[in-house]
């Protein structure tokens, strides 16, 4: 019994390296979903936020016409905005839950196991993208009984659901590192407290580059989120003149991001079983 | 096919410090295939910072070790591959099962999918846990948490399992069942284990070979008859205890250390 363990060793092809790596992510962030499926009162709480932006703010501004927004409604502008803010919000609180892990022993149980650093990373980032999910659907149904048109062609709805699900993961990631690196739950929620409120009012989501001053416009370049509304923006609402950078741009960028914080976060995480 | 070492675990001037603090200062251990190990001492003694070293998540500072056939530093990932672990802490996912718990241990441990539920059946009997298999750990009680965690640390038939505090915080019925069970395994394959434990009884009742560590330091090393036979007839591993470090066992720890334990026991109380 106890030989078994030696003829299974770790080498092989890179094929079946990136097989073992999908499997290990995969089975990290199954987990995670068996715990939503159980739980949904997160999932409920988490789209009162994006409501309350749609039916207050946006009824609000889209009367006083402060906003210049072109040919388009200003609830129409806003309301890729509001999606992208309300699934960065709740990633960036995320790593909470490995700092939870941390004080139990579950961090340490993982990390003495042979999967790949960056699949718990990545698995637990695709666990938060799974919870963002229901705010689409949400966030949908409410702005089109305001009167927001969408495209609905097959391959735009993707590209929303891309847009989520690399958004999501991607602010994740970073909540993970910043837990990497405060380990306790107070500083935690300190530094989530200090990153949102600049992350979203230093972007696009509800109102345009073109209105800011010049600083502000330079803030809001540097912001992924900037990126995320860009993109969600083109893919939500019909006619894609609306993008700033163009679709390609948006992607690669949010891509490059998730990659670099993936991997920055797998060498840190070793340092929550310290 | 890697060549089964006799040696399963060795440790070379292993050394570990936290700024000004050394936890384990040049420790030389060497396990046997199949023996149950233990390291006994007071907290603070350094034991659970060995086994952090040995199970690749903590890097020694100097010295190095090998673990089935394999360096820690250079070839951590080989390690982990060849090992379970048993945290002090609570691991088990309490929001899970214990059978989605073992599932994940599967998993990650790359148990074929062919041999996935098997192994999680097995595992499930062995340890008594059928009946609760399919109920949220957080239900569980602290001795059947232990016996979950050991199913997920054995699933994967590693080398060495290594075990650190196994029965704390457990009432005595508790302790025994995990006792039995890791007695029976060791009877059952043969697996190599390396506890640690703060507890004279657990270290007799369980041990082919001990070591007693003091301060970071190995204070004596063998069979606890043989150490009890060393001091005289009727003596306790705490007369041995007492005789080679110069004091009792008492329970020492710093406030993070004290505060770690209590957390632990109050959640698997």
């Amino acid at each position: 019994m106890t030989s078994a363990g030696f003829a299974t060793r770790s080498a092989g092809s890179a094929k079946a390296r990136v097989a073992v790596f999908v499997a290990q992510t995969l089975a990290i962030a199954e987990m995670e979903a068996h715990k939503l499926v159980r739980d949904p009162t997160e999932l409920i709480s988490r789209a009162v936020q994006p409501v309350l932006w749609l039916l207050v703010f946006g009824q609000v501004f889209a009367h006083t016409r402060a906003i210049p927004t072109g040919t388009l409604s200003y609830l129409a502008f806003m309301t890729p905005g509001v999606l992208a803010q309300g699934v960065s919000f709740t990633a960036i609180f995320y790593g909470i839950a490995v700092i939870w892990e941390r004080d139990l022993g579950i961090v340490h149980k993982l990390l003495a196991s042979p999967a790949a650093r960056s699949s718990l990373v990545l698995g637990k980032a695709l666990a938060a993208s799974i919870r963002a999910l229901p705010q689409v659907v949400i966030i949908y149904g409410l702005a089109a009984l305001l009167g927001v048109r969408f495209t609905l062609r097959l391959d735009a709805l993707l590209g929303v659901a891309g847009f989520v699900l690399l958004g999501s993961a991607t602010f994740a990631t970073l909540s993970l590192l910043v837990a990497c690196v405060v380990k306790t739950r107070e500083r935690f929620m300190g530094i989530g407290q200090i990153l949102t409120m600049p992350l979203f009012f230093a972007s696009n989501a509800i109102y345009p580059l073109a209105m800011m001053p010049a600083w502000l416009r330079a803030v809001a370049r540097v912001n992924p989120l900037t990126y995320l509304v860009d993109g969600l923006r083109v893919t939500m609402i019909r006619g894609s003149e609306l993008s700033q950078f163009g679709l390609g741009v948006d992607a690669v960028v949010m891509a490059f991001l998730l990659g670099l914080l993936v991997l920055v976060t797998a060498r840190l995480y070793p340092g929550l079983a310290r | 096919m890697i060549r089964v070492p006799e040696l399963i675990i060795e440790t070379r001037h292993l050394k570990r410090t936290f700024g000004s603090l050394v936890a384990v200062a040049g420790l030389d251990i060497a396990v046997q295939r199949g023996e149950i190990f233990g390291l006994l001492g007071p907290n603070g003694a350094g034991k659970s910072t060995t086994i952090k070293m040995l199970t690749t998540l903590l890097p020694p500072t100097s010295g190095g070790a090998r673990v089935a056939g394999f360096d820690i530093v250079r070839q951590a990932a080989d390690v982990r591959h060849h090992i379970g672990y048993v945290p002090q802490l609570l691991s088990a996912d309490g929001a899970l099962t214990g059978r989605e718990n073992l599932t994940l241990s599967a998993k990650l441990y790359r148990v074929s999918a062919a041999d996935r539920t098997a192994r999680i059946a097995d595992a499930l009997r062995f340890m008594d846990l059928e009946e609760a298999a399919d109920h949220l750990v957080r239900t569980y009680s602290g001795g059947m948490i232990r016996r979950l965690e050991l199913a997920q640390a054995m699933l994967h038939e590693p080398a060495v399992l290594f075990l650190d505090e196994p029965t704390i915080g457990l009432d005595p019925v508790a302790r025994r069942a995990v006792w039995d069970r890791l007695l029976e395994l060791k009877h059952r394959s043969a697996m190599t284990m390396l506890l640690t434990t703060h507890d004279m009884e657990e270290a007799d009742a369980l041990c082919d070979r001990l070591a007693l560590m003091h301060q970071g330091v190995l204070a004596t090393l063998g069979a606890p008859a043989d150490l009890k036979a060393a001091i005289g007839p009727d003596a306790t591993l705490e007369d041995v205890f007492v005789r080679s470090v110069g004091r009792g066992i008492e329970k020492g720890g710093t406030y993070r250390d004290v505060r770690r334990l209590r957390n632990t026991i109050r959640r698997l109380g």
